[in-house]
C-alpha cells in the first residue's frame, strides 16, 4: 500500500521533470518546480513514518518549496516582465530527447548504485537522479537567469529526494541548512535578476561574460 | 614548559593590546613592544636550566579532531633557539619603538611583530607535524605583513609578494617531506616520525628538507626573496627576520635531520656544496650592491652559507666515523647561528638608523656620517668587524671553529673525504677576505670621508630608543667574542641532541680551542690598549694639528671626487665578472679635457634572472593558454562541473562492480 503511494509520487516526479524540459512559459516552469516540492514533502512524509518531527519537517519543506520559492520567483518574473525563455541554447524538442537519454541513464545508474534502503520503492533513486539531471540541464541549456534559478531549485529537489531515499530521515539541521541555503540563493538571484533587468534591459546570461581574464 | 606557554600568552596579550589601542599610537607602541621583554623575563630561567642540564621537557594535550594531539616540547636545541629568538626580539622591539614613532600604522605592525615572535616560538617547541606547519605558515604570513609595512610604495608591495610566494614555495616542499616521514596511518607526533625509513625515503626527505628549509634560510639558488624583502621591510623587522627568522630554516633542517637517523656521506657533500656556493656568491653579490640593506641581505645569504658549511662538516664527520670533527662542525654552526643573530641584527639596526636620519640607503649618496652619528657609526663598525670574522669579536669564534673542524677533518679523514674539505677551507678563506673588502666599502663610503650629494645639514643621531639597542648588541658582539669557553659546554648539550656522539674528550678539545682563541683575543686587545697608551704618552706633551690630506696637487677637491661604492668594489667585481654579470653603462670622455661623464652599474640577481624569471615566464605562457577555459559562459562552466562529476560517478560505479 505504502509502496504504491511512493511509486505514484515518483512517477509524478518523473513526469514533472519531463514537462519542465519541454516548457517555455516561465509561469508554468515555476509551477512545476513548486509541484515537485509538494511531491517531495509527500515522499518525506511517507518514507519516514508519521512521527511529529517528520511531519513538521515535511510541512516546512512543503511550504518553503511549494509556496515561498514559487512566490518569490513569480514576483521576480513579474517585475522583470518576462514570460518565456525564448531561444534557449538547446531547443525544446531536443531537450525532451536528451531528457529521455537522461532518464535512461538514471535508471541504469540507479540499478547499479548500491543505494536505496530496504522497504523503499526502487523507483526513488532513479527518479531523484533524473530530477538532479533535469535541474543541471536547465542550468546549462536555458538562457534566462530566472530559468537557471529554477534549475537550481529542481537540482536541490533531486538532492533532497536522493537523501530521503538513501538516508531516510535527513537530520534536522542538515535539512534546515539546505533550505536556508536555497532560500538565500533564490532571494539573491531574484534580486540580482531584477537588478540585471533594470540595468541592462535584459536578463540574458550569455551577455554577462565581461569579467573574464 | 609552563613558563614558555605563559610567555606565549604574554605575547598574544601584547599583540591584541597593540591592535586594540589603534587610536592611541603611543600607548599601542609601548604595549606592543612590552610583549617580548615580558616573554623573555618569564621564561629565561627555565630555558637556561634546560640548556645547562640537557633534560628535555614535553607536554601532551589531546586536542580537537583535526589535530588529534597537541604535542610540545623543549629540549636543548629548542631552548638554544628560543633564547636567541627572545633576546633579539627584545632588542629589536626596543628599537622599533623609536623607529616607528612617526608611522601611522605602528599598532598593526606591533600586532604582527608579536605574532611573529610567538609563531617562531611555537615553531621551535612544536613536536607535532600539524602544529609545526601551522606555526610555520603563521610565521610566513605575519612576516609578510611586517615586510609590507610601507605598502603605499609599489616596490614594497612587489617585494612582499615575492617574499610570500617564495615562502609558500618553500612550504610546498615541506608537505611531501612530512608525508614521507609519517608512518602510514600513524600519529603525526615527531616522536613517531621517521621510524624504519627506507634509505631512499630518508634521502628524499633530506633533499626536500634542504629545499624547503633552505628557501626560508636563504641558501643560494633559493635566496631570491632576501635581497627583495629586506630593503623593503622596516629595519627592526629586517633585523629580526635576518637575525632569527631565517635561522628557523636552519632549525628545521637540524630537527628533521635528527629524525632521519644515520646520514649517508653524500648528505654532508650536498650541504658543503650548497654552503660553499651560498657563502661565496652571497658575498660577491653583496660586494656589487649599492643599497645598504640589500648588501646586508646578501650577507645573510653568505652567513647562512657559512652555517650550512659547518653543518655539512658535522654530517661528514658523523658519517665517516670522526666524532670530534662532527662536534666541532656542529658547535661552530650553532655558535654562528647565535653570532650572526647578534651582529646582523646590529648591522640592520645601524642601516635603519642611517636610513631614518638621511632618508636614503643608497651607499653612493651617503658619506661622512661618522661625525654626525657617532654612536651609529661606531656600533656599525663593531658589527662590520664581527661579520668579517675578526678577533676579538664574536664572528671570529664561530668561523674559527668551523675552520678548525674542516682542518681536523682534512687531517684525520681518508684522502677522498679530505680533499673536498680542504677545498671548502679555501672557499671559507676567500669568503672572509671578500667580506672584509665588502665591509671596508660599506663602512668607508657611508661613514667616512665627506658627505656626497647634498646630504642635509640636519642629519643628527637618533634617540636613545634606537641607539641603546645598537650599543647593547655591539657590547654583546664583544662579550660573545671573549666568552667562547663558557658557551662551548652549553652548545655541547645542544650538539648531543643531534645524535652526535658527544664524549668528554671532544667537548674538552672544543673548549680548549676556544680558550686559546679567547686568550689570543685578550692578548690582542691588551696589545691595542698598550699601543693606544703609548700613542697617548708620546702625544701628551706635544701640539697636534689637524690639516687637510694631500690632494695630489689638485687644489679644489670636491666631495664627488671621493671613491664611490662602485669604484671601490670595481677591481673585485671585474675579477668575478663572469659570475656577477654586472651591467655597466659608461659614457667616458673621449677627449683629453674633462667633460661630462657617466657611469652606471647594476648587478641583478643571477638566479632570479637566470632561473626564476624564465621559469615563471614559461609557466605563465603555458597557463595563459588555459584562459580559453575562462570564457565567462556560466552554462559551460556548470556543464564542465557536471561532466566531471558524472565521469567520476561512472568511474566509481564501474570500479565497484
Amino acid at each position: 500500500m505504502m509502496d504504491g503511494v511512493v511509486d505514484r509520487l515518483m512517477v509524478l516526479l518523473i513526469l514533472s521533470d519531463v514537462a519542465l524540459l519541454g516548457m517555455s512559459r516561465l509561469g508554468a516552469v515555476i509551477g512545476l518546480a513548486a509541484l515537485q516540492g509538494a511531491l517531495l514533502g509527500g515522499l518525506a512524509l511517507s518514507a519516514s513514518g508519521e512521527t511529529s518531527r517528520a511531519v513538521l519537517l515535511a510541512a516546512v519543506g512543503l511550504s518553503v518549496r511549494g509556496l515561498l520559492f514559487p512566490w518569490l520567483l513569480r514576483r521576480t518574473a513579474r517585475r522583470a516582465g518576462v514570460q518565456r525563455d525564448l531561444e534557449p541554447f538547446v531547443g525544446y524538442a531536443l531537450s525532451l530527447l536528451i531528457g529521455i537519454v537522461m532518464l535512461g541513464a538514471s535508471m541504469a545508474l540507479g540499478a547499479r548504485l548500491p543505494l536505496g534502503r530496504a522497504g523503499v520503492s526502487n523507483l526513488v533513486v532513479p527518479a531523484a537522479l533524473f530530477t538532479m539531471f533535469t535541474g543541471v540541464f536547465l542550468i546549462v541549456a536555458r538562457r534566462k537567469a530566472l530559468t537557471q534559478c529554477v534549475g537550481y531549485l529542481v537540482l536541490e529537489n533531486g538532492i533532497y529526494g536522493f537523501g530521503a531515499a538513501s538516508v531516510g530521515e535527513i537530520p534536522l539541521l542538515v535539512e534546515l541548512g539546505a533550505l536556508l541555503d536555497l532560500f538565500v540563493a533564490v532571494l539573491v538571484m531574484g534580486v540580482a535578476v531584477y537588478r540585471i533587468t533594470a540595468e541592462f534591459d535584459h536578463m540574458d546570461t550569455q551577455r554577462l561574460d565581461a569579467l573574464r581574464g | 614548559m609552563t613558563q614558555t606557554l605563559i610567555a606565549l600568552a604574554a605575547l598574544l596579550v601584547s599583540a591584541s593590546a597593540a591592535l586594540g589601542l589603534r587610536s592611541r599610537a603611543r600607548a599601542a607602541s609601548r604595549l606592543g613592544a612590552a610583549g617580548s621583554p615580558a616573554a623573555l623575563a618569564i621564561c629565561v630561567v627555565a630555558l637556561i636550566r634546560v640548556l645547562s642540564s640537557g633534560h628535555a621537557v614535553a607536554l601532551r594535550v589531546s586536542w580537537a579532531e583535526p589535530f588529534g594531539e597537541l604535542t610540545l616540547g623543549i629540549d636543548a636545541l629548542s631552548s638554544f633557539f628560543l633564547l636567541i629568538i627572545l633576546s633579539l626580539s627584545v632588542v629589536t622591539a626596543l628599537y622599533g619603538v623609536g623607529y616607528l614613532e612617526r608611522s601611522s600604522q605602528s599598532s598593526v605592525s606591533w600586532f604582527f611583530f608579536n605574532l611573529l615572535v610567538a609563531s617562531m616560538i611555537v615553531v621551535v617547541i612544536a613536536r607535532h607535524v600539524l602544529v609545526f606547519l601551522l606555526a610555520w605558515e603563521t610565521m610566513a604570513l605575519t612576516s609578510f605583513f611586517l615586510v609590507a609595512h610601507h605598502h603605499g610604495q609599489r616596490s614594497v608591495r612587489r617585494a612582499s609578494w615575492i617574499y610570500l610566494i617564495a615562502s609558500h614555495l618553500g612550504s610546498f616542499f615541506l608537505l611531501p617531506m612530512f608525508f614521507l616521514l609519517a608512518p602510514a596511518g600513524g600519529s603525526l607526533a615527531f616522536s613517531d616520525l621517521g621510524h624504519a625509513l627506507a634509505p631512499w625515503a630518508a634521502s628524499s626527505c633530506f633533499v626536500l628538507a634542504v629545499i624547503g628549509f633552505g628557501c626560508k634560510a636563504g641558501l643560494m639558488p633559493l635566496h631570491v626573496w632576501l635581497p627583495e624583502a629586506h630593503p623593503a621591510a622596516p629595519s627592526h623587522v629586517s633585523a629580526l627576520m635576518s637575525g632569527v627568522m631565517i635561522k628557523m630554516g636552519v632549525y628545521g633542517l637540524l630537527r628533521v635531520a635528527m629524525l632521519l637517523g644515520e646520514p649517508p656521506l653524500w648528505w654532508g657533500w650536498l650541504l658543503l656544496a650548497l654552503g660553499a656556493i651560498s657563502a661565496l656568491l652571497g658575498v660577491l653579490f653583496a660586494l656589487a650592491q649599492h643599497d645598504l640593506k640589500r648588501l646586508l641581505a646578501y650577507h645573510s645569504v653568505e652567513n647562512v652559507g657559512i652555517i650550512v658549511l659547518g653543518i655539512g662538516v658535522g654530517f661528514t664527520g658523523l658519517s665517516s666515523g670522526a666524532p670530534h670533527v662532527a662536534v666541532l662542525g656542529f658547535t661552530g654552526a650553532l655558535l654562528h647561528v647565535l653570532n650572526h643573530a647578534v651582529f646582523k641584527g646590529l648591522l640592520f639596526l645601524g642601516a635603519g638608523s642611517v636610513l631614518r636620519a638621511t632618508h636614503t640607503a643608497e651607499i653612493d649618496e651617503l658619506g661622512g656620517l661618522m661625525r654626525r652619528m657617532p654612536v651609529t657609526g661606531s656600533t656599525f663598525l663593531v658589527g662590520c668587524l664581527s661579520i668579517c670574522g675578526l678577533p676579538p669579536f664574536n664572528g671570529f669564534v664561530s668561523e674559527f671553529l668551523i675552520y678548525w673542524a674542516m682542518i681536523a677533518g682534512v687531517l684525520s679523514l681518508t684522502a677522498a673525504t679530505a680533499v673536498p674539505l680542504g677545498a671548502t677551507v679555501a672557499v671559507l678563506a676567500s669568503v672572509g677576505g671578500l667580506a672584509l673588502a665588502c665591509f671596508a666599502k660599506a663602512f668607508g663610503i657611508v661613514f667616512l670621508g665627506l658627505p656626497r650629494r647634498t646630504t642635509p645639514q640636519s642629519v643628527v643621531e637618533n634617540g636613545p630608543s634606537m641607539t641603546a639597542p645598537m650599543v647593547l648588541l655591539a657590547a654583546a658582539c664583544l662579550a660573545l667574542g671573549l666568552s667562547g669557553p663558557l658557551l662551548a659546554p652549553a652548545v655541547a648539550t645542544v650538539v648531543a641532541d643531534l645524535h652526535a656522539p658527544i664524549d668528554a674528550a671532544s667537548i674538552h678539545a672544543t673548549t680548549r680551542v676556544l680558550s686559546r682563541v679567547t686568550l689570543i683575543a685578550a692578548a690582542f686587545m691588551a696589545l691595542v690598549a698598550a699601543m693606544a697608551l703609548v700613542r697617548h704618552r708620546l702625544l701628551c706633551r706635544r701640539e697636534s694639528r689637524a690639516a687637510p690630506t694631500w690632494d695630489c696637487g689638485y687644489v679644489a677637491p670636491s666631495a664627488t671626487m671621493q671613491y664611490t661604492a662602485s669604484s671601490f668594489a670595481q677591481p673585485i667585481v671585474d675579477l668575478y665578472g663572469s659570475l656577477l654579470r654586472t651591467r655597466k653603462r659608461l659614457d667616458a670622455p673621449e677627449i683629453h679635457f674633462p667633460e661630462a661623464a657617466h657611469l652606471e652599474t647594476e648587478t641583478p640577481d643571477l638566479s632570479r634572472e637566470g632561473i626564476y624569471e624564465p621559469l615563471f615566464e614559461a609557466i605563465g605562457v603555458a597557463l595563459r593558454r588555459m584562459l580559453v577555459l575562462q570564457h565567462g559562459q556560466l552554462h559551460i562552466y556548470v556543464l564542465a562541473v557536471v561532466l566531471t562529476l558524472i565521469a567520476l560517478l561512472l568511474w566509481q560505479v564501474g570500479w565497484n562492480s
